[in-house]
């Protein structure tokens, strides 16, 4: 499993069948001060289930942003955010909570994990929130480390691990859950070049099980080695390699919401999920 | 994975169980051992103050009733007070008598001063008597005071006008008599055969506030009528000790000086020897209310060390709480992580006060010689308090760590 990615160029053996995984339509974040920070400046985007998209730009141009914004870590300034269908950018800060627990894994270039936990115990936390029992928590945080290689490294703690390694128990933490969507910002910014390339063939291989990722990412050569490109300007897409060169810059039509990629979220859960909180938002 | 689910559907809200709220909240105080310990130890050491006060003062208190319950709170202690005209006051030769004579008296017993010396031997200098003096008693002195004897009998009927000695506990050690087996003493001139060796009136305790009848302990006992005989003794008693029927204690301690003494009642002096053990007792929980603030000032200091390692906990730990986050934790889930670990933290300190604060009691008890006894209103009270400092301690930097916005909590340090 730990050896190199499967040859056969990933076309992703993905049939959109749902709902997209995520879908961000004219999404604004504009940070309050002087002259207020508009760090999103109108994202369109869709990705696919499936798809392994790698997100470039200069930085300060928004990709940690909109990483947060799809992550529901942060709500948007104006317009929507979709995930697996469902609308989350007005749903109480407790709601959002249980999308993060359920749908949404994060792997981030510090690692964070927990030191005086050993790997497993680090994995399981990733379903601390989701009210599984702890026994099933451990057996599916082994599985998860099994899963990124590290099946030998069960017990150890992170001041014991490699830098690499951490990223993979970090990888395994946001794989346990089994989410909808995988939010990687920087994976490999604090990682060697070989490292990186280890991890990213790990990320190959789960792309090749059906896994949504996406990854902010600096170094091109992982960002060229992934199926899709989205290259980020000034807070908005400049280049999406999915629409052939222009990223479309979302001129399309503003007012109409659902404008790239048929979004249409599914109207079954639509009622129990736009009831707006405005007494804890984040 | 072969992920197909399309659309999961959307939980209404995640969950933080209660089984694993502690085991997180105790892996973040294990993870950090040392602080932890160093954190509670303000904890543990006002608890634990209070809690020895209290074992203290309770042992304390609970070793004075015990010899007050010895003592009898019925013994009354009648002696001759200083007279109006200067010089010391005697009580009249009959006085022994007519006390008795009191309805509510049980008994009477008395004891007076001999005007001569003890020594083991005549090559013994006179000055060396170490504080020892010679008594006359009566034959139910004994059993009068609740005392015991060691070896050997206390004087009776038979032995009161021959030359034989009984030795008050402190008598007979600096005299380096510890056996009856015929040793003779030399009493003024007179060679007397020890029949006797008394245990201290005073109990075993070594509290030296406490000792009621250390004259008694230093005293060797001669009957009065060979005292009368060989040493021109008066029968005047110094100190009469009167047992009465506990309900009329109160009376019979006002009639005894007219019964005693009619002619000047005032010189007459009745002391109930408990009222100074009770004496001392009140005296001593006063100063107990001085430890007990003391504590409380500690424990004050430790919530407030309580609270300001949880609010460094909440900036160091920004981090981790953006993971949390994360990972789907609430804002409730966050503050109820933080507050059970400050909770934790002190109720930590608490029983390790609580444990402290009873060995303490423990060894000083014992080393008194006391029965060790610690109120279970200390522990209880101890463990509450604890508890209340905790959630009081941990409140506000739970509060804290629970409005961190997830994206700020993750910004890197
Ligand atoms: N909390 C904030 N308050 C104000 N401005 C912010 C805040 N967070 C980000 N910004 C601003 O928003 C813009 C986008 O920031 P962001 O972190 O998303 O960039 P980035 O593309 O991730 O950059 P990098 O590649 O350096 O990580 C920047 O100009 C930044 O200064
Ligand atoms: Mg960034």
């Amino acid at each position: 499993m730990t050896t190199v990615a499967s040859d056969s160029t990933p076309s992703a053996p993905t049939e959109p069948t749902g709902p997209p995984a995520l879908q961000l339509i004219d999404v604004v974040k504009e940070y309050p001060g002087v002259p207020p920070v508009r760090a999103l400046d109108g994202v369109n985007l869709t990705v696919a289930e499936g798809e392994l998209t790698a997100i470039v730009g200069p930085s300060g141009s928004g990709k940690s942003t909109m990483l947060h914004v799809m992550g529901t870590l942060d709500r948007p300034t104006s317009g929507s955010v979709h995930i697996a269908g469902h609308e989350v950018s007005r749903l109480s800060d407790r709601r959002l909570s249980a999308v993060r627990s359920a749908l949404v894994g994060f792997v981030f270039q510090q690692f964070f994990l927990l030191d005086g936990d050993s790997a497993v115990d680090n994995v399981a936390t990733g379903l601390l929130y989701t009210g599984t029992s702890a026994r099933k928590r451990r057996a599916a945080a082994v599985e998860a480390l099994e899963r990124v290689g590290l099946g030998h490294r069960l017990h150890h703690r992170p001041n014991e691990l490699s830098g690499g390694e951490r990223q993979r128990v970090a990888i395994a933490r946001a794989l346990v859950a089994r989410p909808t969507l995988v939010l990687a910002d920087e994976p490999t910014g604090n990682l060697d070049s070989r490292t990186s390339e280890s991890i990213q063939a790990l990320l190959h291989e789960l792309h090749q099980e059906g896994a949504t990722i996406i990854v902010v990412t600096h170094d091109n050569e992982l960002a060229d080695s992934l199926p899709r490109q989205v290259r980020f300007r000034d807070g908005s897409v400049e280049f999406d390699s999915a629409n052939g060169t222009a990223g479309a810059p979302s001129t399309t039509s503003t007012d109409a919401a659902p404008s790239v990629g048929e979004p249409e979220p599914t109207e079954l859960q639509l009622d129990d999920l736009t009831e707006p909180d405005p007494t804890d938002g984040p | 994975m072969a992920n197909p689910t399309p659309a999961k559907p959307l939980p209404r809200s995640s969950s933080f169980r209660i089984a694993d709220v502690l085991g997180t909240a105790t892996a973040g105080l294990t993870a950090r051992k040392l602080r932890t310990a160093l954190s509670a130890l303000g904890i543990t050491i006002g608890i634990g103050a209070m809690v020895a006060v209290l074992g203290l003062s309770r042992s304390g208190s609970a070793a004075l009733e015990d010899r007050i319950a010895a003592l009898g709170t019925n013994l009354l202690q009648v002696s001759a007070g200083q007279g109006f005209g200067g010089g010391d006051a005697t009580l009249p030769e009959d006085a022994v008598a007519t006390v008795g004579r009191i309805g509510p008296v049980n008994s009477v017993s008395a004891v007076a001063t001999v005007d001569a010396n003890v020594l083991l031997n005549d090559l013994v200098n006179p000055s060396q008597t170490g504080g020892l003096s010679v008594r006359t008693a009566e034959t139910n002195l004994v059993e009068a005071l609740n005392g015991s004897i060691a070896a050997g009998r206390f004087l009776d009927d038979a032995t009161v006008d021959v030359p034989a000695v009984v030795l008050g506990s402190v008598a007979a050690e600096r005299l380096g008599v510890s056996a009856v087996d015929g040793t003779q003493v030399l009493v003024g001139e007179e060679w007397f055969t020890v029949i006797g060796i008394l245990d201290s009136f005073d109990d075993q305790t070594d509290d030296v506030e406490t000792t009621l009848f250390a004259d008694l302990d230093r005293a060797a006992f001669i009957g009065a009528d060979i005292a009368e005989e060989l040493f021109d003794a008066a029968r005047n008693p110094e100190t009469i000790y009167v047992r009465t029927d506990p309900d009329f204690i109160d009376d019979v301690l006002n009639v005894i000086p007219n019964t005693a003494d009619p002619e000047s009642p005032e010189e007459v002096e009745v002391v109930r020897p408990t009222d100074a053990l009770e004496a001392q007792e009140a005296a001593s929980s006063t100063f107990d209310n001085l430890f007990l603030g003391l504590g409380a000032v500690a424990l004050l200091v430790g919530g407030i060390g309580i609270a300001n390692v949880m609010v460094i906990a909440v900036i160091e730990r920004r981090n981790e709480i953006g993971l949390r986050r994360a990972l789907g934790a609430t804002r409730a889930h966050i503050r109820r992580q933080f507050l059970l670990e400050a909770l934790l933290l002190s109720v930590l300190g608490g029983v390790a006060g609580v444990l402290l604060g009873s060995a303490v009691t423990a060894l000083w008890a014992n080393s008194q010689g006391w029965r060790v006894v610690i109120p279970p209103e200390a522990i209880f009270g101890g463990l509450v308090a604890a508890i209340a400092i905790g959630a009081l301690a941990g409140l506000y930097p739970a509060v804290r760590a629970a409005r961190l916005a997830p994206t700020e909590a993750l910004r890197s340090s």
